[in-house]
């Protein structure tokens, strides 16, 4: 394990140079062999050395879920938290100390649906956060159910007669709920999506990244020759990921081509802790030191008098 | 002197600016010196309805809001009908007479009628007669106009020389008209001594929270918890606290343990339907081992239930939060002040244990008001943020050898911040090992699990010691012993004198700390009672169950009030008696409808 001194770091000295292999957890991931959530797993990794960030500057922040046991392989700071709930964990550690990197990641279940709250108010906060979503439209822990982004008609065990209902679609949801990066990646095109993440890492906002990754054991409708078949990056249809309209349009396609790629991204929106007055001096919440100053307690006191 | 001991009334309309007189009069009564307490009896309404101020204050410490007035102002004629009638000799009631009538009136009560037609006849607006009134009241216990005169001035100072000319005039009208035709109360105010402050539980614990050194404050608005919020909003920038209105309370309690894990101190605070939400998610700062402070401040449930009235419901609620047997610290605080002193207490324990801490408030507490002596407000606390690794960024390697879940004898294994460099690890909510890797899919780990939980809940051993046990107050040998808990402290204590008074000799034990709880101390102080009565505000009795599950203890009787207001003092008078005589075990007051 690389071990560093932040004070080094923050002189700009040179920091360790972190491996793949230095961001392997303690143990390895129990997913289903052939699971998409090894090629989001690998794909971050990639793009943490990539962007020689130390695995103590990064906290990563995850609900429960297949996916979400995600933290437990991977050599940063992390959180396994509780379901739907990595969202909100990760606003307020980002407040907390703005200096580190925030990564989420969860699954669709996690965080369209029960987490769903979390997410939209995230985004209208534009907080500094990479959230990364591996969207496998359906819920594999609880052994094959319905998912908040399974296509309707899908069969599972809880629609046995398949579904009636539409499913959320994430992209143009997050455009208009105010994330400030908006990207879908597709664990079968890795440098891809080691690109959207790396592009999400170093967006200062909220990023969504909305990566299929399908499941090999519960949904046999959207696998991965599916999406092989049907995916096609933005950057190679001439998208520009800062025409509002064309992002919504790409988003709500599906069907014979399914865009992936950048969407959507704004670079003019400050974020919330930009907009927060009490970090605009002083570092990181976090490290600053307790107590009132003996003035500002008379102040205090002086108000209720 | 004679013992002042005066309880002001006000009620009105909700939008009749009742605030503002009752606003005029506490801070008038603590420049004094004098002590105050204030419970504002009201509806979650905008405009309408009836809301009704109970300002009391004495020379003594106010202990509760009392069981009689002596001055009542009637706003309007629903105030004059409801309260009237239980107003006794000695007493007097201001009014004006131009739409207000009274009615039927006890022998003894001075009607004290003004016209605002006659004495303001230029000025417009609902506000003029309560600038009179407040002036009328003031003749009445015989302050000096040219205070009235100085508030009246800042009160009008931004709509210009001619309005504060013009409501002085009205005020000096209304003063004049009560030296002429009312007689004052007998007693006089002293002369300004040493001030007192005067603030609500919501802000005590909010100023709490600053002093514990609180850096994340989030919470989602929920009655009658907000005036946290509003406190620590309006002081953020001042004090460097981030404050955050966020979208439920699940995300409130998730965003303080996402904070509180980067090492700040952060806090929360809600009601009985919020902390509802925030359940799972102490479970979650127990497994994680994250410490964090939530406040419950109680209203009468359940569901909706009366959003503006008061009740100790939440007990069992607070038990027994969430899934699974978690280590949890749960304090009720007994006063306003005690809600000052309380937080940064539970924040060094929380620390300490890592563990979730809660604090039971209630809305007598968090929305009562209450003079203090601004000496007791000691912001300079001690703090002990427990075996914590990185707060300031910094840390000494391990080499890769931390194990943050460490099993130890105390059940304490030491905390590394999240950035902290060399100390990387993952917490989880799922069952962990000491390195933090998951075992709650290992079904071949049952040893691993039990050594994993009696581990966490082993911390609960060394709380106990760190809490004072609770003692007596009162005569150990007294007939009666008042067994209350939390908010009931002062009325319990107020009683006691008026039991006194009745020849029934009675002493209080009044538990602060919940859990855990000093059973054994308990059990021995009991054990030497003569008859026990438990108080409390809730139907069940939540806290005398509790009690006899920790002790084994079941009490000779129990008085408990479940209707959304308070206690007075004399229906605790009134259920000793009858407990006393025989006639019930379980005694239930009836408030007199006079809120």
């Amino acid at each position: 394990m690389a071990i560093v001194d932040t004070a080094a770091t923050v002189r700009g000295q040179a920091k360790p140079k972190v491996t793949v292999k230095d961001l392997k957890g303690k143990v390895d991931p129990d997913w289903c062999p052939g699971c998409g959530d090894f090629g989001v797993l690998a794909a971050l990794k990639q793009a943490i050395v990539e962007l020689g960030l130390q695995p103590h500057e990064v906290l990563t922040i995850s609900g429960i879920g297949c996916s979400s046991n995600l933290p437990g392989y991977l050599n940063t700071y992390g959180m396994h938290t509780l379901h739907g709930r990595a969202v909100a964990v990760a606003t307020g550690a980002q407040l907390a100390n703005h200096e580190l990197k925030i990564v989420a990641t969860g699954g669709d279940g996690d965080g369209y649906g029960i987490g769903g709250n979390h997410f939209v108010h995230a985004m209208r906060r534009n907080v500094d956060l990479t959230y990364i979503v591996m969207n496998n439209q359906v819920y594999g822990l609880t052994t094959g159910q319905l998912s908040p982004t399974s296509v309707k008609g899908m069969q599972t065990k809880s629609t046995p007669f398949g579904s009636v209902e539409n499913p959320i679609n994430p992209i143009p949801l997050a455009i208009a709920a105010g994330a400030t990066y908006v990207a879908r990646g597709f664990t079968g095109q890795q440098k891809h999506l080691v690109e959207l993440i790396k592009g999400g890492l170093e967006h200062k906002g909220f990023a969504l990244i909305d990566a299929f990754s399908p499941c090999v054991t519960y949904n046999h409708d959207n696998t991965n020759e599916f999406f092989k078949q049907r995916t096609r990056k933005l950057e190679e249809m001439g998208h520009d990921p800062t025409n509002f309209q064309a992002a919504m349009e790409q988003g709500c396609q599906w069907g014979d081509v399914i865009p992936i790629g950048l969407f959507w991204k704004r670079e003019d929106l400050p974020t919330l802790d930009q907009l927060e007055p009490v970090l605009s001096a002083g570092g990181p919440l976090a490290h600053r030191p307790l107590g009132v100053a003996p003035e500002i307690a008379q102040a205090l006191i002086n108000e209720l008098m | 002197m004679k013992r002042i001991d005066l309880a002001i009334g006000i009620g009105g309309a909700a939008g009749q600016g009742i605030a503002t007189p009752g606003d005029i009069l506490a801070r008038i009564f603590v420049r004094r010196g004098l002590h105050v307490n204030a419970y504002n009896a009201y509806q979650s309404i905008i405009r309408g309805g009836h809301i009704f101020l109970t300002l009391r204050t004495s020379d003594q410490p106010v202990l509760s809001y009392g069981d009689k007035l002596d001055v009542l102002l009637p706003l309007n004629q629903d105030t004059m009908n409801r309260h009237l009638r239980l107003m006794r000799a000695g007493s007097a009631v201001l009014f004006n007479s131009d739409t207000i009538k009274p009615g039927a009136v006890a022998e003894g009560v001075q009607l004290c009628p003004f016209s605002v037609k006659a004495l303001a006849p230029t000025i417009r607006g609902d506000l003029v007669q309560n600038t009179i009134a407040l002036a009328a009241v003031l003749r009445l216990i015989k302050v000096d106009f040219e205070i009235l005169e100085e508030i009246v001035t800042l009160q009008f100072k931004r709509k210009g020389a001619a309005a504060v000319a013009e409501n002085v005039g009205v005020a000096r009208a209304g003063y004049d008209h009560a030296a002429a035709h009312f007689t004052a109360l007998p007693f006089s105010l002293p002369d300004p001594a040493k001030p007192l402050a005067f603030f609500e539980g919501n802000q005590a614990l909010a100023m709490g929270g600053a002093a514990s050194g609180v850096r994340f404050y989030c919470a989602y608005p929920m009655s009658p918890s907000s005036g946290v919020l509003h406190w620590m909003a309006r002081h953020a920038r001042q004090l460097g606290i981030m404050v955050r209105q966020v979208e439920d309370e699940i995300g409130v309690i998730n965003m303080a343990i996402g904070a509180a894990h980067t090492g700040c101190r952060a806090m929360c605070a809600t009601s009985g339907g919020g902390f509802a939400l925030m359940s799972e998610a102490l479970g979650a700062a127990a497994m994680m081992e994250i410490p964090v402070v939530c406040i419950n401040v109680q209203r009468a449930g359940p569901a909706t239930g009366v959003p503006t009235k008061t009740e100790q419901g939440d007990l069992w609620q607070v038990l027994g939060a969430g899934q699974g047997d978690y280590p949890r610290i749960i304090v009720a605080p007994t006063s306003i002040v005690d809600c000052f002193k309380i937080v940064p207490q539970l924040f060094n324990l929380v620390d300490k244990f890592q563990c979730p801490g809660i604090i039971l408030s209630d809305l007598l507490l968090s929305e009562g008001r209450s003079s203090i002596d601004p000496a007791e407000l000691d912001f300079n606390v001690p703090i002990d943020r427990g075996d914590v690794i990185g707060l300031n960024g910094h840390a000494t390697p391990v080499n890769g050898n931390y194990k943050r879940y460490l099993i130890t004898e105390s059940g304490i294994s030491a905390r590394a911040v999240a950035g902290t460099p060399g100390h990387v690890h993952v917490v989880a909510t799922d069952e962990h090992d000491e390195d933090g890797v998951l075992i709650s899919d290992e079904f071949t780990d049952p040893h691993k699990r039990q050594a994993m939980h009696e581990k966490r809940m082993r911390k609960m051993d060394g709380v106990l010691p760190l809490l004072p046990p609770p003692a007596l107050f009162g005569a150990a040998d007294a007939r009666i012993t008042l067994l209350g808990w939390g908010s009931t402290e002062g009325v319990i204590r107020e009683a006691i004198g008026q039991l006194a008074d009745a020849g029934i000799s009675a002493n209080n034990l009044q538990i602060k700390w919940l859990v855990p709880l000093h059973a054994d101390a308990i059990l021995s102080i009991l054990g030497g009672c003569a008859k026990v009565i438990i108080v409390e505000n809730n139907y069940s009795g939540q806290f005398a169950r509790y009690l006899r599950s920790e002790t084994g203890f079941a009490a000779d009787g129990h008085i408990r009030k479940y209707d959304g207001e308070p206690f007075m003092p004399h229906h605790l008078v009134e259920g000793v008696k009858a407990i006393l005589a025989g006639s019930t075990k379980l005694y239930v007051p009836v408030h007199e409808i006079q809120v």
